[in-house]
Parts: C-alpha cells; sequence; structure tokens
C-alpha cells in the first residue's frame, strides 16, 4: 500500500515537472532572440572604439538592430559598411542580426506582431514588405532626404500601388545576363554575340568542337528556366518596362507573339544543353561553369562573387542577344533588397539618419564593391573594381532597365505566375510543351483571377 | 476469475489510474488534440483582406474540390500520393517480407550484420539520403551511369529523378530503399516468434519449406501484416521530407512528384512570391487528416476485427 502511495506521489511530482515544463515553453523560444544582439556587440566592439576615442562619451549612445536574410554579407556588413557609418555618426551602435533567408519572412512577421524585431528591417521587393507596410509595421519614407537620388523603378518596388507611400530605401539590384569563359572563348577563337543569330551560331561552334557543354543550365530546380531564361532574355522582347506595364495594365498579353517569341528561344536551347540536364540542379550549373567544363553561363550578376572564388580562368560577361531588327536592347535589372524602419522603433530619430546615409553615394559605392553583382540601385555614377560586375552594370548606360514582369501585382493570386512562368519555362526547354501552349496556360492562370486581363 | 473477484470485492476510486493517464492525457491534449481541433477550426475560415479572418463554413472545402485551379492540384497530389503508397506497399513491403525470411533462417551465417546493414539507411537522415541518391543518380556526376556502363547498359541510363515520366517512381524507389528496415524488423520479429513446435510438426508431416511458410508462418504474421499496411498508409500520406529535399516545395518537373505534403506546405506556408494562405493550409490539412482517418478506420473495422487470431 505504501508503495502505491509513493508512487502516486511521484507522478503528481513527474506531473507538475511537466507543466512547469509547459509554461516555460514559450520563454525558451524567446531566449534565442534575446542572445541575438547580445552576441553581436561582442563582435562589434572593434568599431565601438575607435568612435568612443574621436567623440568622448558627450551625448548617450543608441543602439540600432537591422534584420536582414543576408547572412552570407555578416562579415562586410561588421567589417566595412558599419565602421564607414561609424565615422558620421560614432554615437549610433549598429548591429547587424541576419537569419537563414529561408526562415526570414516567417521569423520577421512573428518577431513584429510579438514586437521584438529590429530598427531597422531588410526589405523584400513587392508583396512582402507591401503587406509589412499595409499592416502598420513600416514607416513611411516620403520625407526622407536623400530619397530623390533614386528613380521611379528603384522605388518601384517598395511602394504602395498608387504610388504615393515609399516605405524602403532602394539597396541593390541584380542584373541579368550571360557569363562566359574567356579561354573557351579564346580557343575557339569566340567573340561576344550580339544578336540571336549570332549567339545561336557561338552555341553551334562549340557544341562542334565537342569539349565543352556550350550552355550551362538545368530545369530540375526550375527557377533558372524563368529566371536565368525568360526574364533573363525576354525584356528584349517585349520591349523592357512598356511590355511589364501592358500586362498590369491588360493591355497585353502573354499570348502576344512578344512572349511566345521568348519561350520559342528557350526550347532552341534545349540541344545545348548539358546531356541529363532535367535533372541538373543550380548547384551543379554553378560548379560545371566553375570548372572549366561549359563555355556559357546564363547568370545573375549575384554568380560573380561565387565564380570569382571558385573559377581559375578568365571570366566575361555579355548581355541577353537582341533580336533581328530591334534598335534598342532592354536587361533585367531586378530590384532586390531594400531597407525600411520598422514603425514602432524606440529610436525613430538615429533610425531614419541611418536610412538617410544609405541614400549616399558614399554607401552606394561602398556596397557594390563590397558585393560585386549587387548594384546600387542610386543615381550617383558608382564605380567598381571588379571587371566582370562592371560589364553588368555597364549595360545600364546602354540599355534600358526593367523587372522582371511577374513580380509586381501580377503574383497576387491563385495559381501564382512566378511558380507557373518557373514550371512551364522548365517545360518548354525539356520539350514537354510548346512554346504555344506554355503562353495559353499561363494567360489561362492569370485570366482566372486578375481583372485587367 | 481472481482478478475478477477481487474487484468485486471491494471498489475504491482508482486514483492510480488516473495519475498514471493525466500526463499523457495532458500532454496529448495540449499538443496534438488542441492543435488539431484549432486547424480543423481554421479551415472554415477565410481572411476578409482586413487582416481578421471570417468564418466561411465549408467554402473553403467547396473551393478546393470543385474550383478549377485548386482541384487540379489537389487530385493531382492525391493521385500522386496513392502511386507513392501503393509502390511502398507492393514493393517495400513484400521485399521486407522476403528479407525478414531469409534472416529468420536457422542456418544463416552473420545474421546480426545483415540485420545491421539493412536496417541502416532507416536511421539516416532524409536529407542525408535525398542528397546522396540526387548525386548518385546526377547525369553530370552521378556513379549510377558507370556503374550501369560497367555491366553494358549505359544506354539505359536517363535523368530520372528530372523526367516528368518517372521522378515520382524514382523518388518512392529511393524512399523504399531508405524505410525497407522497418517492414523487414517487424516481420522478423514476429517470424521468430513462432514456437519451434509448430514448424517441426508440419515438417513431419511432410510439408516443403514453402508450404511451411505460406501454410503456418504467414497466417500467424498477418496481423503484423496488417499493422505494417496501415503504417505504411499514414506514413505515406503525411510524406513529405524526401520529395522537399530532392525536387523543392514545387515538387517538379511539372508538379509530378506533388503530394499531399508538398502541396500542404505551399499552400500554407506560401512559396517563393506566393504568399501562405493558412486557412486554405488549414483545409489542406484537414483533407489530409480525414484520408488518414479513412485509412485507419478501414483497417480497424475491415481487417483487425475480422482477423482471426491464431493463439500460440
Amino acid at each position: 500500500m505504501s508503495k502505491k502511495i509513493l508512487i502516486s506521489f511521484l507522478m503528481i511530482l513527474v506531473l507538475a515537472l511537466a507543466a512547469c515544463g509547459g509554461n516555460t515553453a514559450p520563454e525558451a523560444t524567446k531566449a534565442p532572440a534575446q542572445t541575438e544582439p547580445t552576441q553581436a556587440p561582442a563582435q562589434a566592439e572593434p568599431t565601438k572604439a575607435p568612435a568612443q576615442a574621436e567623440q568622448p562619451a558627450s551625448t548617450e549612445k543608441v543602439t540600432l538592430t537591422i534584420e536582414s536574410w543576408r547572412n552570407d554579407d555578416l562579415k562586410i556588413w561588421q567589417d566595412t559598411i558599419i565602421p564607414a557609418f561609424n565615422k558620421h555618426y560614432p554615437n549610433i551602435e549598429v548591429i547587424f542580426a541576419p537569419s537563414a533567408p529561408t526562415e526570414y519572412n516567417a521569423a520577421l512577421n512573428a518577431k513584429l506582431e510579438g514586437g521584438t524585431a529590429g530598427d531597422l528591417i531588410t526589405c523584400r521587393p513587392f508583396d512582402a514588405s507591401l503587406a509589412l507596410y499595409d499592416q502598420g509595421y513600416l514607416a513611411s519614407l516620403n520625407d526622407l532626404p536623400g530619397m530623390d537620388n533614386f528613380g521611379d523603378v528603384a522605388k518601384s518596388a517598395w511602394i504602395t500601388d498608387d504610388g504615393s507611400n515609399v516605405f524602403c530605401v532602394p539597396m541593390a539590384s541584380v542584373i541579368h545576363g550571360f557569363i562566359y569563359n574567356k579561354d573557351i572563348f579564346n580557343e575557339l577563337g569566340l567573340s561576344e554575340p550580339q544578336t540571336v543569330d549570332e549567339f545561336f551560331q557561338v552555341l553551334d561552334t562549340i557544341k562542334a568542337d565537342g569539349s565543352y557543354v556550350p550552355l550551362d543550365m538545368g530545369t530540375a530546380d526550375q527557377w533558372e528556366a524563368a529566371t536565368m531564361g525568360f526574364q533573363n532574355i525576354g525584356p528584349n522582347y517585349w520591349k523592357g518596362e512598356k511590355g511589364r506595364l501592358g500586362l498590369i495594365a491588360g493591355t497585353e498579353k502573354f499570348t502576344d507573339p512578344q512572349y511566345v517569341a521568348v519561350w520559342e528561344q528557350l526550347a532552341k536551347w534545349n540541344p545545348y544543353l548539358a546531356e541529363g540536364f532535367e535533372a541538373q540542379s543550380y548547384p551543379d550549373s554553378q560548379n560545371l561553369f566553375s570548372l572549366g567544363r561549359a563555355a556559357i553561363y546564363p547568370a545573375g550578376s549575384w554568380d560573380i562573387s561565387l565564380f570569382n572564388e571558385q573559377a581559375d580562368f578568365e571570366m566575361g560577361a555579355f548581355k541577353p542577344p537582341v533580336p533581328a531588327g530591334a534598335d534598342s536592347c532592354y536587361i533585367s535589372d531586378h530590384t532586390d533588397i531594400a531597407m525600411g524602419m520598422n514603425a514602432n522603433t524606440e529610436h525613430p530619430e538615429e533610425a531614419r539618419k541611418f536610412l538617410e546615409w544609405l541614400t549616399t553615394p558614399e554607401f552606394a559605392e561602398l556596397y557594390s564593391n563590397a558585393l560585386p553583382g549587387f548594384f546600387s540601385l542610386s543615381n550617383a555614377q558608382v564605380n567598381i573594381e571588379d571587371p566582370v560586375a562592371q560589364t553588368f552594370v555597364n549595360w545600364r548606360n546602354e540599355c534600358d532597365s526593367t523587372i522582371r514582369n511577374s513580380y509586381q501585382i501580377l503574383s497576387r493570386g491563385e495559381p501564382n505566375l512566378e511558380n507557373e512562368l518557373w514550371r512551364v519555362s522548365a517545360q518548354v526547354i525539356n520539350g514537354d510543351i510548346t512554346p504555344e501552349e506554355a503562353a495559353q496556360q499561363i494567360q489561362d492562370g492569370l485570366d482566372s483571377w486578375y481583372t485587367p486581363q | 476469475m481472481q482478478q475478477l473477484s477481487a474487484k468485486k470485492r471491494k471498489k475504491p476510486f482508482p486514483t492510480h489510474i488516473v495519475v498514471f493517464l493525466a500526463p499523457a492525457t495532458l500532454l496529448y491534449t495540449l499538443f496534438m488534440i488542441y492543435p488539431l481541433l484549432d486547424s480543423l477550426r481554421l479551415s472554415l475560415f477565410a481572411p476578409n483582406g482586413e487582416g481578421t479572418e471570417v468564418f466561411v463554413g465549408l467554402q473553403n472545402y467547396i473551393t478546393l474540390l470543385t474550383d478549377q485551379m485548386w482541384s487540379a492540384r489537389f487530385w493531382g497530389a492525391l493521385r500522386n500520393n496513392f502511386i507513392f503508397f501503393l509502390i511502398h506497399m507492393f514493393v517495400q513491403n513484400p521485399v521486407g517480407l522476403l528479407l525478414a525470411a531469409l534472416l529468420s533462417r536457422r542456418a544463416l551465417f552473420a545474421r546480426g550484420t545483415y540485420r545491421t546493414v539493412l536496417f541502416m539507411p532507416t536511421m539516416l537522415s532524409v536529407v542525408i539520403v535525398g542528397f546522396i541518391w540526387q548525386l548518385i543518380l546526377s547525369p553530370l556526376w552521378g556513379v549510377a551511369e558507370s556503374i550501369m556502363g560497367a555491366v553494358g547498359i549505359a544506354d539505359l541510363f536517363q535523368p530520372w529523378l528530372g523526367l516528368e515520366s518517372s521522378a515520382l517512381v524514382t523518388l518512392a524507389l529511393i524512399s523504399v530503399w531508405q524505410f525497407i528496415g522497418i517492414p523487414m524488423m517487424l516481420f522478423y520479429a514476429a517470424l521468430i516468434s513462432i514456437p519451434e513446435e509448430l514448424i517441426e510438426a508440419a515438417r513431419v508431416d511432410g510439408a516443403s519449406n514453402w508450404t511451411v511458410f505460406w501454410r503456418i508462418k504467414f497466417p500467424l504474421i498477418l496481423p503484423t501484416v496488417g499493422i505494417v499496411a496501415i503504417l505504411t498508409y499514414v506514413g505515406n500520406f503525411n510524406a513529405f521530407d524526401l520529395i522537399y529535399t530532392a525536387q523543392g516545395a514545387l515538387a517538379g518537373p511539372n508538379f509530378s512528384t506533388d503530394i499531399m505534403g508538398t502541396f500542404f506546405y505551399r499552400t500554407f506556408f506560401g512559396f517563393q512570391l506566393q504568399l501562405g494562405n493558412p486557412t486554405m493550409g488549414a483545409t489542406v490539412a484537414a483533407m489530409m487528416f480525414l484520408i488518414i482517418l479513412l485509412g485507419v478506420v478501414a483497417y480497424l473495422f475491415g481487417w483487425q476485427r475480422r482477423m482471426t487470431v491464431y493463439e500460440v
């Protein structure tokens, strides 16, 4: 009998512990968020010291925390960007606290709802950030001095649909084009193709030689087909902004010849891709190129820094070839990253000072050089030391810029336009559907929910 | 009999039963039953565009099953999921049974080694399995093509994971490879618990190995066959990780590997530019729950209740 009581007592004890465990769980999940900032000051220490030496504690020090998904850039922010900012504002301590790219949106939403988010928020383009602004989490930046350093295309990703409120300072864009292996081009006596016909002549020569994969792209991950394929070469066909805005206004359709022509070009890529490209993933493509086994890589400019690190041959870049008879060229200069202010920050003045500094030519030059392939959206003239990155950015002077046509407004409904573009573009390259079928499927999907169409 | 009369004699309140059940019940209610009911509740709501959710009854379910865009994805995912399940059912489980039968042979040399090796993949992380098989089957650096070349069938090599016709079957077989240890172990445990006397008696009557297996052993492990079947069913309709690892949330090419798990993930959490839709996601989750529930109910009433359990 006494044994029974003892056991019962033990069980109750366990129960009580379990209940306590349940109660403490939410606190335990909070803890990492709190440790995040405490880790960073230790690393930011060196930047603090010179600042204090300059201006000995005359005013109170304020700490700003930046939310970001660019955890690859942690070192650049800590060693280059923040120290440069502190030269002007020694009393504002800035902590760059990134989370993993795939978790960023969810983590940021949770932090904003819980009131624990940082003072400065790195903005994803278009709807993700617009939703944050609509919910009142991002402050309007209309009256921020320096915002006129940015053009309309640059601001288009962080503005309300009616164009009345800007809520993030544009930081950088990525540009599409083709990166090629200069050694292979020299060996085969090739030169950069300017037109579509030249492009296919170059591919034919490489294929005939047989030692290298002419065009390095796979369709396993699907997005390259749309992003590095469709959105890369497409602006030349749909005339950049004219076509993009035409789609939004409903005056153009994906079934129009200028869109079908893009898929027709993509279908022609098929024989020049590597054997088994249907199962070739994005890292496979990157490796194939940096190992020197492929000649031409349909690229996003963000690939430059990886190739700089891994490839031991000289690279060059050419812009998307123009179709026969075209008199002007267009490039995808896609707005990718910006920064806004948490509407509930405790230090709005200091946060605005930081954002104001982001609009300066100094930051534009600093950022573009620290991260070759991410180009400042500022109107200021920026000198980039990396030759390949400089080639990309030069195209801005030769061609008209546009952004990916699926990003603004058109990807709000079901089925999601961007995801659908991935799917059909991959299928067109695989040869499973015709360009006309692809266009019809995309247009049907858009028709089902987008009324201007 | 003794227990029964003891109960009748004096009947104090069974405090200890409540105490013993309480922790599991509380934890289960808190972490399983409550979230499940809340998720079912969420599936009856829809966002009204002002940040709040309004009650819409079964509208989400009607959309899911009748709207052209939604239903195409839903039925596609369900069909793929059934194919995924059937491959497990008719490849994984028979082969698992065969391996268990071989392992339970008395004359087998190094049984422990085989058992461990065959069970090993089950203990690997799905992410690692997905990654390794992607590399093995890679048309660029994979060993599959050269191994096939060694036996003269390199021409048959295809980028299976990238082809609409073969991607789902390939992934199902990778999953079979990984999880074959589980039915094998369950069958093995059932087989070795069969008393020797039964088998000896059959042999005295002149039964061959084949007859002994199908007439004595198999009927005795039928309950295990049922358990393995329902475990496979539940596991496959909850599957997600391998597809997500190997093909991403868009389950390409052309949704040919899209199963209920990846469909739910895309709907609930969103993907790339597609924003998450929690209410529709909850609806998909409820449908998954319903499908699994139907399977379990069919198993309980159609199989378990009718089973003759041989006492051994």
